[in-house]
């Protein structure tokens, strides 16, 4: 029990996906712009990254056992049909939530923090029930990420920046105090 | 093909169109294995290895791929070259291997590579193909290799581990960590800009001139 808390933990807070690894760095300067979408846009990642993490725990123990050379492929496969299927069920369950989420559900195929996900859980010998809990700590930590930058540029864009300043330069800058902020998480745990 | 074209393409990939610097392409791998000169050129080379190859396959084959499924077949054979260069550089310096880590494998979704493939290598012959791929790869080469010598010589006094300033040079801690890699690059974003602005304004001053003489 207490190993899952640190699980959750750990990928939430403490090894932030986007701030201390660098993952899913393209949706986190592209879609932050608006406090709503980003929020939604974490909601759908965190959801394709626990079905991820169905499928790598039933890959690694029974398929890929044989031939781990093809794990690379299998999991790209794997990832972009998970989005398509889950697409395509949210499309015929609950179309309002379709609408929502618009382009970014197939944008998720190319999202590295989905890739990243499956092959961290690999490397580390997760099981199933650590893989979904990873799962679910690494997509909030996702969330949080998105949601806080989408916040702060919110408020940015109202504000009077040098022109050189204004962009992803300024979007780096901003993102590296609050990769510093999350540093601080680290004391959380004495190793 | 005419020989300046390919030249081109070859050239803007470095400077002009620089996937880094110029795109904000491929920005995961850029910033989380640029802690050292060394690793950073390692992934560079696996990625240029990567492009190179598997855009002069899409460029072959562009005529026997469906347009609706050209995504997955773009993507299948990345990954099929990201697995060999993988697998390669696991047998050749296990060390680096060891540090780059998952990043390696992860080059299959750098949407650099993809987008050459979408935006290039499916529209033109392998000539051109090949020569977009080494351009574009040897611009992020560049890239991967001023932020990581940058951050290494800043963040631990060394540059491809020869000390540089002697016993007494404190290392920026900060530099090595994450934070140090989003605000270095954050900086050098900044710096391009300057460039621009200040050639655009060059550019602007002599045309209000030649307006005056004319």
């Amino acid at each position: 029990m207490d190993n899952l808390i640190w699980i959750f933990i750990s990928s939430l807070l403490v090894n932030n996906f986007v701030f201390s690894y660098f993952l899913g760095l393209c949706p986190f300067f592209g879609v932050s712009g608006k406090l709503e979408t980003a929020f939604r846009l974490g909601l759908a990642s965190t959801f394709v990254m626990l079905i991820t993490a169905l499928c790598t725990w039933f890959l690694n123990t029974y398929i890929l056992i044989h031939a781990p050379y093809l794990r690379l492929i299998t999991f790209i496969v794997v990832v972009a049909s998970t989005v398509q299927f889950v697409e395509m069920v949210i499309k015929k369950m609950s179309p309002a939530l379709f609408r929502a989420l618009g382009i970014f559900l197939p944008l998720i195929t190319t999202n590295c923090a989905i890739l990243g996900f499956a092959i961290f859980a690999t490397n580390r010998g997760y099981g199933l029930v650590e893989g979904v809990i990873f799962a679910l700590g690494a997509g909030g930590g996702f969330t949080l990420a998105l949601v806080l930058m989408a916040g702060l540029r919110e408020e940015n864009e109202l504000s009077n920046v040098p022109s050189l300043m204004k962009g992803t330069a300024m979007s780096l800058i901003i993102a590296g105090i609050l990769s510093m902020a999350f540093m601080g998480f680290a004391g959380l745990f004495s190793a | 093909m005419s020989q300046s074209n390919t030249y081109e393409e070859f050239i803007k990939g470095i400077w002009k169109e620089n996937p880094v610097f110029v795109q904000v392409l491929g920005m995961c791998p850029m910033l989380a294995v640029t802690n050292s000169a060394i690793n950073a050129i390692a992934m560079g080379l696996a990625t240029f290895f990567v492009l190179l190859g598997s855009s002069t396959l899409v460029s072959l084959f562009k005529n026997f791929i469906p347009k609706q499924v050209r995504i997955s077949c773009y993507i299948i054979i990345i990954a099929t070259f990201v697995t060999v260069a993988d697998y390669t550089l696991l047998a050749l310096i296990p060390e680096v291997h060891k540090e780059l880590g998952a990043f390696v494998p992860l080059i299959v979704v750098n949407c650099m590579i993809l987008g050459r493939q979408e935006a290039f290598a499916s529209k033109h012959g392998v000539g051109l193909a090949m020569a977009d791929a080494v351009g574009t790869s040897t611009g992020f080469l560049f890239a991967l290799f001023v932020l990581g010598s940058v951050r290494e010589i800043l963040g631990s006094g060394t540059l491809f581990g020869v000390l540089l300033f002697g016993p007494h040079f404190e290392p920026w801690i900060i530099m090595l960590l994450p934070p140090g890699g989003f605000i270095m690059l954050g900086l050098i974003l900044l710096f391009f800009n300057w460039l621009k602005e200040k050639k655009d304004s060059i550019v602007s001053t002599q045309l209000s001139m030649n307006n005056q003489i004319g």
